[in-house]
């Protein structure tokens, strides 16, 4: 987390770019695969109403397994508790109600089944749900005991196949045309040559003589002759290589924009944006430490032990459902994570991350002044984060922009007891009511420079 | 009247047509640039096989490589924690309750960690009676990330595990059962530790346990014992004695473990027209010598007179000087009662039984409550080694001392180690014991460690590990417990003993969070016992015959003495303490022979300066008995009692310690029966020795009574404050006026009056010159080590220097009247040469005085220093270009300009050359890089992180909470640092107080940083 002051290893290396996928050629092709998902959406749906008929209401189910069950069990996958899908056929409906709303009770009853149950599931005590009523189990059963929507996966994978194949068949004949094109155009250009070579020979032979034309000073000539404008060339020359060349000097170190290929593609826009998870909440030393924090994988955990998967309608144009679980996994890798077990493993393999907020070693910032004391929000400095999939560089961090904002910013001094007396006298020295933080004496060197 | 007093920094100031002197004060560089050296040759030039054109090309090349490599940034990763601990928050320090107990130094300590790593040790102030922080102390973090350390156990040399080599001492036990085999260790002071070898002797009966400290205080311990029964030394609370007798006893440095600095401050600033009065009768000039209202050179040989007389002998045969001294120190001493002092510290059991005696009814002396911080016994040391060279002891187990590097006859003892059958060593680093050991356990530093220890009887300290051990290391306790078939873990072990009898109820984690807790309880400590064990094996209290050799005709009286870098030696390999300069002499990277200047003429040794102002001096061989010591630097000491030589103990060391940091001589062959006290003969030998010596380093060009303000107890207190503490006038309209009024001044004023205002306040009364304060600025704003060469061309890189400045006049009132009745031109030398004999002494912190009217801010061309309103001077490294303007400007000569690049250079090659060593850096602070002037920011990045708690917690910063490194690690309470614009704050009132005046005032420089005028108790009845 922490670069040592003096560790510089690392500045040899070239900074890399992030790689823009540009993906217009195989729009038709995820088109075809969004229409094939959707239509087998529908369909499964459609299998779903039909199943509800049977036992219960499959969407208030939905609701209720998602409030209640999904931070411990999973349809097809073991969790924390074991996997639900068809749980319904399995045992008595009378049991399972029995055991959802208390599984405990069950147990000290001395219920055979039950005791088989939970010694089969490591003795993991499950919540008891006292105030689900039995329409509510049996909607929630309705809902997991669905038939798994197998068709969906199938056509999202054989789609690629198909699309590749077409996609690739356009480009070819995009490039056949214009090779075609290209070669006529040339066919042309030759014979309109030896066209003219024909008509220039027959008109030599029937003796047609051309007039030559007298040529005038080359405007080239010209110019070089007229000292003036070469004189005020020059100056405009010299003053735009000047322009220019400032311009070009002034960014270089400036980094704006730098979005780099992190080890592990982790996606704002899904976790803040989309989720709305607030930034201290993984962030948590920006609002004591000088430093943001990048969460340690534990943090990541909390959350990922359970979510092992992101849902089908995460999943973009750019970025498949797949490529984000492949994310994940990285995750688990990386942590140690044996989701099979639902155990960790103890092989760690901390994650390198590419630093894209780099300050130099001679500045001093601390993220709690920001954020604590001033109460700015991230996005001031970060930009919409929850925006971006990748992030890159929002402000140019140079130090104009850290004085201008110092110079613009009034401080928040109304609810802070360390700010009162100095703000009562600084107020009455400069006359005013609200001081900018350079008033606060914010611009002097050594507030950020020791 | 009152300061003008002349006081110098070196002997060469004292010649008047001094051409270097003189040198020094007209010009910044002494020396020509020499440009002859590589344009002089024009041989070499024209044969250089580097045409001027090629020059050219290979120059236009790298700079247009290096543009274009400068205009891609660097890729920086950031690896964060996969589970992070609980309490650790990237960015924000951690402060954990230790102690270090290394056997020669003990103190509480507060250690700082970032992210998991130790960066800093401070002073724990908390605790009372935990020792003191001292520059040793506050260096040893280094000791932890020292790349000479051991990493793993040794077998004959090869590395093994710890299971093998745990196996393997089973198998030794096993043959050696029924041989004698003797643990030696250094002082413990452990409850735990004490407990624990209790138990491993019973499991080995033939193991015998024999405490060692390299530097003995055998003898008073001894008298300790035959008077009270235990073995420990008296504590002393020097703030409760009004008068104070010194014979030989450095107290202020490492005299009985050395801890009394605070106590004595205590009773040195004046209160209510009060301070104690302080006569120190001494051979080498100490700190405590240098602190004395009255010092009188006397021999140890006169020494052992002089405490004879104080205790009721007779002066005859002292010089009439020394003789009057000693009768009016009687007198005062008479006088106060049962408020009076006397110290010594001559070796012997009859003088430390004397002043034990003197002090029994002393309200100063403790004895109820002694310090357990030293058990060796010399007799039973010296069997030890006489069995071992004898062979009658056939195993021998080190834990902690060095008895190859640090026994008198070490060679002998070496040759005869080797033959042991057994020889196992207990060792950080392969010294020179380990390196000869068949058997080597490599220990942890204590920062890695856990331990207990009761430096004061009912007063326990804790140890606990702060980091997690570098290498493949196990501490000797666990080792023992590993060895008595014990399963547990030392933790458990030490926790389980202060359950039982320690806490007493008391709870164990605040202890932890405290690092120490007082008890009533008492305790089995394992205590050497030598009176009860036959004959002969402890002095009669009324023998003197250790001493009976002082009587010899001819030679010199050796006082061997503990510099306050080095110490005993064991932190030899550290940068830091090898480049702190000895507060007395000024000088780094060395121990040399301190000698008279009278005795130095009859011994035709020499000290000179070169051209450059770095000192040069003779060399001699020092002989006693059959052991010679050749080519051991002479300084000539003002102040060095004739007769008498000094020389430091614990250079010299060449095991495990690289290059650099072998210097100096190992004077430990000097120390015969573990006695500091020796006759030795002197001879000049060829050669002269290049010292790294910043004494005569910026000259004070005539202006000393700006720099040093000082006077009489009486007169402060009978007299107005302009009588001593004048301001300086200058003249305005042809009339004179204060510098201090705002018309003086060409500039315009800051506004100082809102915010916060930082002052730092140092009181020269208090100051000891202990250099604790360098040390830790060192750690806080990671400073660079320049090494040697550089010290010597005076391009150290101190932010923080503590000046030592030498008076004429061996009292006060003495020197004004002499001054008084001379004709001015011949008062400079008749005042000036029996001053040399014994100058007066004072210690002057300088650092960065943050002037409101800078001279360096107004002179830099690219403003990268300028003022901060808090009245900091702020210093812009990635500004500064390089100019030195600044530093040229600065009447204090407070600017460091790096020469070098420090870290990361192979030339350079101290803790910021490795990876290992630069874990010490504080992440807060920028590491400057080559060209660039740095110097003290007054700690801004603390004065700016205490701003933010208080921001962060929306509360006003209360008084005491701003703090620098310096003021941090004052132990003596001479450096208060805080907001002046503070009502209620401390520094506040300091700077109302009379004695407050500013360095060279005069200049109008308006400096944040002002002292407090020393006071000397000269009153003689």
């Amino acid at each position: 987390m922490h670069i040592p002051v003096t560790n510089k290893k690392l500045y040899n290396q070239q900074m890399k770019k992030v790689n823009f996928i540009h993906l217009r050629s195989k729009l038709p092709l995820l088109l075809l695969v969004f229409l094939l998902t959707f239509s087998t959406t529908i369909y499964s749906q459609d299998a779903a109403a039909d199943n509800a008929a049977a036992g219960g209401d499959v969407a208030a189910g939905e609701a209720l397994f998602k409030a209640n069950c999904a931070a411990c069990h999973k349809l097809d996958k073991k969790a924390v508790g074991p996997a639900l899908r068809g749980v319904g056929d399995k045992f008595d409906r009378d049991w399972l109600h029995k055991w959802i709303r208390n599984s405990q009770a069950l147990i000290a009853s001395g219920d055979a089944q039950a005791i088989k149950l939970f010694e089969e599931n490591n003795k993991a005590i499950m919540t008891a749900f006292p105030a689900l009523s039995d329409a509510d189990i049996d909607d929630i059963l309705a809902y997991v005991d669905q038939p798994k929507a197998e068709p969906a996966p199938a056509a999202a994978g054989a789609a690629p196949a198909d699309g590749t194949a077409a996609s690739g068949g356009g480009s070819v004949s995009n490039t056949l045309v214009i090779g075609a094109l290209a070669l006529i155009f040339l066919l042309l250009v030759i014979m309109l040559y030896l066209v003219t070579n024909t008509l220039k020979r027959i008109a030599e032979a029937n003796g047609v003589v051309y007039e030559e034309k007298e040529k005038g000073t080359p405007i080239w000539k010209a110019f070089v002759q007229n000292q003036f404008l070469v004189l005020v060339f020059t100056v405009f020359l010299l003053l735009a290589a000047a322009y220019f060349g400032f311009g070009y000097m002034m960014q270089v170190g400036v980094d704006q924009g730098y979005a780099p290929v992190q080890p592990i593609h982790y996606s704002h826009k899904i976790h803040a944006g989309d989720n709305q998870i607030d930034c201290n909440f993984c962030h948590s030393s920006a609002r004591k430490s000088k430093h943001s924090g990048i969460p340690s994988l534990n943090v990541c955990m909390n959350c990922h032990k359970n979510i092992s998967e992101v849902a089908p309608e995460t999943a973009t144009e750019e970025y498949s459902k797949e490529f984000y679980d492949g994310e994940i996994q990285k995750l688990y890798k990386a942590v140690g994570w044996d989701a099979e077990n639902q155990e960790y493993t103890g092989k760690t393999e901390p994650v390198k991350w590419v630093r894209i907020h780099n300050l130099p070693d001679f500045v001093y910032f601390n993220h709690s002044q920001h954020v604590t004391v001033a109460g700015i929000a991230c996005q001031t400095c970060h930009g919409e984060i929850q925006e971006m999939e990748v992030v890159e560089q929002f402000a140019p961090l140079t130090m104009g922009w850290c004085i201008n904002c110092h110079r613009e910013t009034n401080v928040n001094l109304a609810t802070n007891e360390y700010y009162a007396k100095i703000h009562e006298e600084l107020s009455k020295k400069y006359g005013v009511e609200k001081l900018t933080i350079a008033e606060m004496g914010g611009l002097e060197c050594g507030k950020c420079h020791y | 009247m009152a300061s003008n007093k002349k006081y110098w920094r070196s002997v060469e100031e004292l010649n008047e047509d001094s051409a270097i002197v003189k040198a020094l004060q007209d010009n910044e560089f002494v020396t020509e640039i020499p440009t002859d050296e590589f344009l002089g040759n024009k041989g070499a030039l024209e044969s250089s096989s580097t045409t001027r054109r090629d020059f050219l090309k290979y120059v236009g090349f790298s700079t247009a490589a290096a543009t274009l490599a400068a205009c891609e940034g660097p890729v920086v990763k950031s690896i964060p924690y996969v589970v992070q601990p609980h309490d650790v928050v990237p960015g924000v320090a951690n402060y954990y309750a230790s102690t270090m107990a290394d056997g020669f130094d003990f103190a509480n300590v507060l250690v700082k960690t970032r992210e998991g790593r130790p960066i800093k040790i401070e002073r724990n102030d908390l605790s009372e009676n935990g020792g003191s922080a001292n520059a040793r102390v506050h260096a040893s973090i280094l000791g932890l990330y020292d790349k000479n350390r051991l990493t793993g156990p040794l077998l004959n040399g090869a590395g093994v595990t710890w299971p093998e080599f745990d196996t393997a001492m089973a198998q030794k036990m096993n043959e050696m059962s029924g041989k004698d085999i003797v643990l030696l260790t250094q002082t413990f002071a452990s409850p735990s530790t004490s407990k624990l070898i209790a138990e491993f002797t019973s499991k080995y009966p033939n193991i015998k346990h024999v405490v060692y400290d390299t530097v003995s205080c055998s003898g008073a311990l001894d008298a300790f014992q035959n008077k009270y029964g235990s073995r420990a030394l008296p504590d002393y609370d020097f703030s409760k004695a009004e008068v104070i007798v010194s014979v030989g006893a450095d107290f202020l440095g490492d005299w009985q473990g050395g801890s009394y600095s605070r106590s004595y401050a205590k009773g040195r600033v004046p209160k209510n027209g009060k301070m104690s009065r302080h006569i120190q009768f001494e051979a080498n000039l100490t700190l405590t010598g240098g602190k004395a209202d009255k010092r009188v050179p006397a021999t140890p040989t006169q020494q052992v007179q002089i405490l004879k007389a104080l205790t009721g002998g007779s002066t005859s045969g002292l010089p009439e000087n020394i003789a009057d001294a000693v009768n009016k120190a009687k007198a005062q001493l008479q006088k106060a009662g049962n408020k009076a002092l006397l110290v010594t510290n001559l070796p012997d059991v009859a003088s430390q039984t004397m002043a034990l005696n003197f002090n029994a009814g002393s309200e100063a002396m403790d004895v109820n409550k002694p310090l357990l911080t030293r058990q060796g016994s010399n007799s039973e040391v010296m069997n030890v080694v006489n069995g071992v060279i004898s062979g009658n002891i056939k195993g021998l187990i080190t834990v902690g001392v060095d008895p190859v590097y640090s026994l008198p006859n070490a060679t002998e003892f070496a040759e005869a180690y080797q033959k042991l059958e057994m020889s196992l060593a207990f060792a950080i680093k392969q010294d020179a014991t380990a390196s000869l050991a068949k058997m080597v356990a490599a220990t942890p530093h204590y920062l890695e460690s856990w331990g207990d220890a009761q430096l004061k009887k009912g007063t326990y300290s804790l140890t606990q590990p702060t980091i997690r051990p570098l290498f493949n290391t196990r501490q000797f306790q666990e080792c023992l417990l590993q060895w008595t078939g014990n399963s547990k873990k030392y933790y458990d072990y030490i926790k389980e003993t202060w359950t039982a009898s320690v806490l007493a109820g008391g709870s164990w984690s605040k202890a932890l969070h405290d690092g120490f807790t007082t008890s009533d309880a008492e305790v089995m400590m394992e205590t050497v016992k030598p009176a009860s064990e036959g004959a002969g094996l402890m002095e009669e209290s009324t023998s003197n015959g250790a001493l009976s050799f002082l009587t010899q005709e001819g030679g010199y009286d050796l006082t061997l003495y503990t510099s306050t870098g080095l110490g005993d030696g064991q932190q030899a390999n550290n940068p830091w303490l090898q480049e702190f300069p000895d507060p007395i002499t000024r000088a780094s990277w060395d121990n040399y022979l301190t000698v008279s200047a009278p005795d130095a003429e009859a011994l035709d040794l020499v000290n000179k300066h070169v051209s450059n102002g770095a000192l040069n001096g003779s060399y001699a061989n020092v002989k006693l008995g059959n052991v010679v010591i050749e080519n051991v630097p002479v300084i000539i000491q003002p102040g060095q009692a004739k007769g008498s030589v000094g020389l430091a103990l614990g250079y010299g060391k060449t095991a495990a310690i690289q290059e650099e940091m072998q210097t100096g001589v190992n004077a430990y062959a000097l120390y015969q029966n573990f006695s500091n006290i020796q006759k030795v003969s002197i001879e000049k030998a060829s050669g002269m020795h290049e010292f790294a010596c910043v004494q005569l380093q910026s000259t004070m060009a005539g202006r000393s009574e700006d720099i040093i303000k000082e006077t009489t107890l009486e007169i402060f207190n009978t007299k107005d404050r302009s009588v001593w503490n004048s301001i300086p006038v200058t003249d305005y309209d042809h009339s004179p006026i204060s510098v201090r009024e705002e018309k003086a001044d060409i500039w315009s004023p800051f506004d100082t009056s809102i915010g916060h205002h930082f002052n730092l306040s140092i009181d020269l009364n208090a100051c000891t010159g202990c250099g604790a304060c360098v040390i830790a600025c060192h750690a806080e704003n990671n400073v660079p080590v320049v090494g040697k060469d550089e010290v010597r061309k005076f391009r150290d890189m101190h932010w923080l220097r503590v000046d030592r400045y030498y008076a004429a006049g061996e009292t006060f009132k003495e020197e004004i009247e002499t001054l008084e009745n001379l004709p001015a031109f011949d008062s400079y030398k008749v005042v000036e040469v029996p001053a040399y004999e014994n100058p007066q002494v004072a210690f002057q912190p300088v650092m960065c005085q943050h002037c409101n009217h800078a001279p360096c801010e107004t002179v830099c061309p690219v403003a990268a220093t300028s003022h901060g309103r808090q009245g900091q001077n702020h210093m812009a490294y990635n500004r500064c270009v390089g100019t030195r303007y600044c530093a040229n400007n600065c009447p204090y000569k407070v600017r460091r300009f790096n020469w070098f690049l420090y870290s990361e250079n192979d030339a350079f090659d101290y803790n910021m050359n490795n990876d290992l060593g630069r874990m010490v850096l504080n992440p807060d602070v920028v590491v400057r890089s080559r060209g660039v002037m740095e110097k003290c920011s007054l700690c801004i990045q603390m004065t700016q992180k205490t701003i933010l708690d208080a921001k962060r917690e929306g509360r006003p910063v209360k008084d005491g909470e701003f703090q620098t490194a310096c003021s941090k690690a004052c132990d003596t309470g001479a450096m208060v640092f805080g907001d002046v614009n503070d009502e209620e704050s401390e520094v506040l009132k300091l700077k109302k107080d009379d004695r407050m005046y500013h360095l060279l005032e005069n200049v109008g420089t308006k400096p944040n940083v002002f002292y407090h005028a020393i006071i000397k108790n000269t009153s003689e009845a």
